[in-house]
């Protein structure tokens, strides 16, 4: 396998598990948007702010694998 | 009304279309006769270049040329980039004060003394030449001056409006600017900063958030060539390297107090959170400037990697599938524009507002 080959297989990895942590995230802000609907607003800028944490992990999985790849 | 808003849904989507198709134009030049290389259009798209290419029109590229400004050892060189003849292969030599200068792969270089042609190796590198200082006037440099001209426009149009208006309700552009100014301050800095400080920092955070919208907005048009400003990881440092030092700057003795010698904490462990702090202050611009880089330049490959399967596969079949989803990706990548912008300019509120947290 060329190093192009793994840097594709961590890219990947990188999405799967930027996918599960968001969906995680999104999951709960739904659920707590349900039981309080008032706290509408702060739930979701929250929600965002942590999907972008998150996604920022994954993001510098794919710039890595962009450098090898 | 639930009709208005499936005809501008419509609307909206034909525009986009047309957008597309401006991207699909793009993809063709590149697949004509030789074998179509969708990583190389793509990495052509999203890098800095020296011209403005626009579209090519009966096989002839249509394009702004942009001035090439090089500080070499005989003093400063300047000269337009139409002299290279849209190469970008090394081939076109052009020679001014004696010194010959060749472009590859939008990089200049300064041919030795006594080439007249440049050589390459194996893996593409060029061996007779060396890179002068490059401070021309790129794709990337001119779309900044663009984009700040029409925040100039904006603002200063919003703030005569506040001038003329008898009561101070805003008339003209101000309506339109006025709320997206009071999100910033109700939304952003006034919650993550606090009620006192906040002031100070509003000028910086309303700059940086407009500032990187309309050049996430700009990357988008794909009839400018979607100049990538945004994703450009020069551009997101220098805009990181501002939080950074205004964090910094800021930072009281509670803020290094944390950093430090953390309160309440047994001192063995004291010990061991010092490096790990101390990492944590350069980690959060690091982290801020690879977010807004990767995420604007993922959005291009992917809009583009999705226009490019009509050239890999060679049918028009794959077109409206290829269309549809590239027109999907495209209006996520327009939320994503406010979006990151929007994470830019609250983690630097965030950050500022750790930096002047009083001890409580």
């Amino acid at each position: 396998m060329t190093i192009t080959g793994i840097a594709a297989i961590g890219a990947g990895l990188a999405a799967i598990g930027a996918g599960i942590g968001i969906g995680k995230i999104g999951g709960s802000a739904m659920e707590a948007m349900a039981r309080q609907p008032e706290m509408h607003g702060k739930i979701q800028s929250s929600a965002l702010i942590l999907a972008a944490f998150v996604e920022a992990v994954a993001l510098f999985g794919v710039v890595v694998a962009l450098l090898q790849g | 009304m639930k009709i208005n808003i499936f005809k501008n849904v419509i609307l909206s989507a034909l525009f986009l279309t047309v957008f597309n198709i401006g991207f699909a134009s793009e993809t063709k030049e590149a697949g004509d006769d030789e074998k179509f290389d969708p990583k190389e259009m793509i990495m052509h798209h999203v890098k800095d270049a020296h011209e403005f290419h626009i579209i090519d029109w009966n096989g002839k590229p249509i394009s702004l040329s942009l001035p090439i400004i090089l500080w070499t050892d005989n003093g400063l060189i300047t000269f337009m980039s139409s002299e290279f003849h849209h190469d970008d292969a090394g081939q076109e030599v052009v020679e001014k004060n004696g010194d010959k200068f060749v472009k590859f792969h939008e990089k200049i270089y300064q041919l030795n003394d006594g080439a007249s042609t440049a050589t390459f190796d194996d893996e593409y590198h060029v061996t007779n030449a060396s890179k002068p200082l490059d401070f021309s006037i790129t794709r990337n440099v001119f779309m900044m001056w663009v984009s700040v001209a029409v925040l100039l426009l904006i603002f200063i149009g919003s703030a005569r409006s506040y001038k003329k208006s008898k009561n101070g309700v805003p008339t003209g552009i101000a309506a339109f600017t006025e709320p997206l100014v009071v999100f910033v301050r109700d939304e952003i800095a006034r919650p993550m900063i606090g009620e006192h400080k906040y002031k100070r920092y509003m000028p910086y955070l309303l700059t940086v958030f407009f500032f990187i919208w309309i050049n996430n907005i700009f990357g988008l048009i794909p009839i400018i060539n979607g100049a990538n400003l945004s994703g450009n990881i020069a551009f997101t440092f220098v805009l990181a390297l501002f939080t950074f030092i205004i964090t910094t700057v800021s930072g009281n003795k509670n803020y290094w107090k944390h950093i430090f010698w953390m309160p309440g904490v047994p001192v063995p462990i004291k010990i061991f959170l010092i490096p790990i702090e101390l990492i944590g202050v350069f980690t959060k611009p690091i982290s801020l400037m690879i977010r807004l880089f990767a995420n604007i330049t993922a959005g291009h490959i992917i809009i583009l990697a999705l226009m490019s399967l009509i050239f890999i596969f060679k049918t028009w079949t794959v077109a409206p599938i290829s269309v549809a989803f590239s027109l999907f990706i495209t209006v996520i990548e327009i939320v994503v524009t406010a979006i990151q912008a929007y994470i830019f300019t609250i983690l630097s509120a965030l950050y500022f507002g750790m930096a002047t947290e009083e001890e409580h």
